[in-house]
């Protein structure tokens, strides 16, 4: 793996602008110029070897990964579009296109789709927010008082959470059913109930992603608000939380993908297809063997994939930076 | 964002004790600024935290559930106190986020803890009481020549009910959970009691409507379990029936009336006879050890445990590694600014990583199906390769599927980790006559190592219990039919777990939680040793 080719000419310029190059990645966007600045020392006669050496076979990595990238989402919208496809239909790509399936995934009284879609984007939605507020109160306290346990707090929550909640499904369950036969409202196969287990995850990895992020915010921002008068409720409301709104999307993307992505608590506790979320209804769908609706599974994937990969690339910079942050930390 | 390191550690630097008259200009400030429109929401807030309290605590009291009672009420003081005391500020942040991690995190996990020492699951999931009725309820055999009891079927609460006209005339009330008392306001219909003060009749249609649950209603005759019950085939002449066992509450047996077998309780959980048959089902008890015992030598449960164990450890690292060295080295080859459409490959190359993985997973399953699948029957023309159903492909194959998933993620990582890495580091070395693969190998890969490292921890305890992947993509399989529980090749441990506890036949939640405090031990054995090693704690100050 022949990794750096020594540039001829300005090196230090050259990587001196890769690093303004991430910086506009992640941090001012609108700035970045074009794909990279591009300082070449010296004219020479284009050299297909030297071309290849140096930039071309990276381009064919690049090809061959998006290839094996795309291959999988380039199948399932393919099948997605055949109006009437079994897995075997679905090999040949775009061979027939229509929107049948779609309508067929939809309109079909088997399947609540539209419930589950529903459901998904409501539990997903509500945990977000719960988890980004609780762990903002939590990681404003971390970050900006001392006290008694401060230091005990903060391992305990790095601690805690090494032990996933997937762990202690069955005594999620038990107890789930329990508060069930006393409050129906918030038991088993709620919805409410199912936000509740996972905001119990709220003080997480992520209160620790937020605090490190409060850290960098100055606290003579806060004193001034003080001395200007304003209580601590409204210099977190009013201040900080619009400081720190870059974590807070990074934070409400990552626990709302992990929500819909979550399986193992949503199918124990939901009990009513009625009830279920996308991962739980999918997967049991096709999990059944009678089930041979390839394209109309497929229609399904796609609407419920659009959302979140919509999200995630219009929140890539911020979701870039957060992982890198975490990477540098 | 990289500014987060030396702000970290000024910030972390505990400020000076303020003075008295510090405290009180904060305190006084603090007050002046909350505003009365604060206060009142504020208020209005506890006012309905206290209200749910309140209904809770009659609900739980109703119930006479002691134990939660007391923690509700407990709790509830605590967050008024909290809340309407003018210091306590770290407290009013953190109390919400710490009631929900204390119930669903904390309290669940030594609940897991107390249900691996029990045998709780199908068979072994009511106290004793509710064993006993269960059981006699389900060995109802009608009495020949009983008189018939003329019944109406009637509700109150969702809960359906018999009213039941005695040969006597007089009438009376049961339902499945309640023995038979005489009720008061009845209306007659002839000799036949039709309906009764609080209770809903119903009609003959709802009753056709909804025979499933009529015939299944038995009505105990009396408190004694022994004196039978009564049951109705058709919804308007109810019979006695008299269970088949009868129940010895001093010597705590049943005896088979058919047979005479005699089952007694044996500290097991359920009576057994001599010959150690059981009556299902029993009731919950503390097994003790037993669960942990019989997970390691029992050999049929060994077995698994075993190769389940080491898949898992094989999964997770191979997983890491490939999915770091695949995105380490897309980094590289990226991290170069001739390179003309990089952001563009870019974006395409992270698809996988935005896409729920549960729907990618689904999806490469529906392509290595071995029959109709796109890899077999297009990219290998018509190849019939088991991806998924041959012990050892499907573990490749849940690699490279993992492979997919992962590499994204840790492309972007490197990426960043890459670009934080000094270039006067390059540049001195350079200068010094190193070649490229030597700065690469001896400088900026162990540097990489460091800032990445305690991502890698993290990506191998998410592989570890990666369910996603394994469930959606072969469901554990193909499935080992010499173990008594459904387990198969390529299960891992929480994917063990969850089968064990909810799938099949019977449920055993005792061995889950046995599992689950196995992989606990594992997982907190594993974090130690790396956090010892990569020291991440030191940045808790």
């Amino acid at each position: 793996m022949a990794a750096q080719h020594p540039v001829p000419g300005s090196q230090s310029g050259l990587l001196a602008g890769e690093v303004d190059e991430f910086a506009d990645d992640s941090t001012r966007a609108s700035v970045a110029v074009g794909d990279a600045p591009r300082r070449i020392p010296t004219k020479r006669p284009f050299n297909f070897g030297r071309w290849f050496r140096q930039t071309g076979w990276r381009h064919i990595v690049g090809v061959v990964m998006v290839v094996f990238s795309l291959f999988p989402i380039v199948f399932v919208v393919s099948s997605s579009l055949n109006p009437h496809g079994t897995l075997t239909g679905s090999n040949a790509l775009f061979s027939q296109i229509g929107l049948d399936s779609y309508v067929r995934i939809l309109s079909d009284p088997q399947i609540p789709f539209a419930r589950w879609f529903a459901n998904t984007l409501i539990i997903a939605g509500v945990t977000a927010l719960g988890t980004v507020f609780l762990g903002a109160l939590a990681a404003y306290s971390f970050s900006r008082m001392r006290f008694t346990g401060r230091r005990f707090g903060l391992i305990t929550i790095v601690i805690v959470q090494m032990f996933p909640q997937l762990l202690a499904v069955v005594a999620i369950f038990l107890l789930m059913s329990t508060i069930g036969d006393l409050f129906p409202a918030i038991g088993l196969n709620t919805h409410i109930g199912l936000i509740m287990v996972y905001l119990g995850g709220a003080l997480g990895v992520n209160t620790y992603l937020m605090y490190g992020f409060f850290n960098t915010v100055p606290a003579s921002i806060d004193e001034a608000a003080k001395i200007d008068g304003a209580g601590h409720a409204r210099i977190f409301f009013t201040i900080i939380l619009r400081l720190v709104a870059p974590i807070l999307a990074v934070v409400a993307l990552l626990s709302f993908i992990s929500s819909v992505n979550e399986f193992v608590v949503a199918s124990v506790l939901l009990i009513d297809t009625e009830n279920q979320t996308l991962a739980v209804g999918l997967t049991k769908l096709v999990s059944n063997p009678r089930y041979a609706d390839w394209s109309a599974f497929s229609a399904g994937a796609v609407m419920s994939a659009a959302p979140v990969v919509a999200l995630f690339l219009f929140l890539q910079k911020y979701i870039v930076g957060g992982l890198t942050a975490g990477a540098v930390k | 964002m990289s500014t987060t390191i030396e702000d970290g550690t000024r910030q972390d630097a505990p400020p000076p004790k303020p003075s008295r008259r510090q405290r009180q200009a904060a305190a006084i400030a603090d007050a002046a600024s909350g505003g009365m429109k604060v206060f009142f929401v504020k208020l209005i807030a506890l006012a309905i935290v206290d209200a749910l309290a309140v209904y809770a605590i009659f609900v739980l009291i109703a119930h006479a559930q002691w134990v939660p009672m007391v923690v509700v009420v407990a709790v509830t003081a605590v967050v008024n106190w909290i809340y309407f005391s003018r210091k306590k500020l770290p407290a009013k942040y953190l109390t919400p986020g710490v009631i929900f991690l204390a119930v669903f995190q904390v309290f669940v996990l030594l609940y897991t803890g107390y249900i691996a020492f029990t045998n709780y699951g199908t068979g072994h999931n009511g106290s004793k009481e509710q064993a006993v009725s269960s059981l006699m309820a389900s060995s109802l055999e009608r009495v020949e020549d009983s008189p018939t009891y003329p019944v109406t079927v009637v509700e109150q609460g969702g809960q359906l009910g018999l009213l039941v006209t005695d040969p006597d005339g007089d009438a009376s009330i049961g339902t499945n959970d309640r023995p038979l008392e005489p009720v008061s306001g009845v209306e007659f219909e002839g000799d036949k009691a039709v309906a009764a003060d609080g209770w809903t009749t119903l009609q003959f249609a709802d009753v056709l409507a909804r025979t499933d649950e009529v015939t299944a209603l038995a009505v105990p005759f009396s408190d004694d379990p022994n004196d039978g019950a009564i049951r109705t085939p058709d919804g308007s002449s109810g019979y006695l029936y008299v269970s088949t066992l009868e129940y010895d509450e001093a010597a705590g047996t049943m005896t088979d009336l058919e047979t005479g077998t005699v089952y007694a309780d044996t500290g097991v959980g359920a009576f057994t006879a001599e010959d150690g048959e059981q009556l299902l089902p029993g009731w919950q008890i503390t097994v003790g050890f037993d669960n942990f015992v019989r997970a390691v030598t029992d050999a049929r449960l060994a077995g698994p445990l075993v190769y389940v164990t080491l898949w898992t450890f094989a999964f997770a690292l191979i997983s890491v590694a490939s999915t770091f060295f695949l995105g380490l080295f897309l980094a590289i080859v990226f991290n170069d600014l001739r390179m003309r459409g990089r952001k563009i490959y870019r974006v395409l190359m992270i698809l996988p990583y935005a896409i729920p993985s549960f729907l990618s997973a689904l999806v490469w399953a529906g392509m290595m199906n071995q029959s109709f699948g796109f890899i077999n029957q297009v990219l290998l023309g018509g190849a019939s390769v088991p991806w998924l159903t041959d012990p050892l492909l499907a573990k490749v194959s849940i690699l490279i599927v993992n492979l997919w998933l992962g590499f994204p993620y840790m492309f972007l990582v490197c990426m960043g980790a890459l670009q934080s890495i000094p270039d006067e580091l390059q540049e001195a070395a350079t200068v010094d006559g190193a070649k490229p693969w030597a700065v690469f190998r001896l400088i900026k890969l162990p540097l990489l190592l460091v800032t990445v490292a305690p991502l890698l921890i993290a990506s191998f305890a998410f592989n570890f219990n990666n369910f996603n992947t394994i469930y959606m993509l072969t469901d554990g399989g193909p499935r080992d039919s010499n173990a008594p529980i459904p387990v198969g090749f390529t299960d891992i441990l929480i994917t063990m777990v969850y089968k064990v506890a909810f799938t099949g036949q019977t449920r055993d939640y005792g061995l889950a939680s046995a599992y689950s405090i196995i992989i606990f031990i594992v997982v907190a054995i594993i974090s130690i040793i790396a956090f010892r090693r990569t020291k991440s704690l030191e940045e808790l100050n």
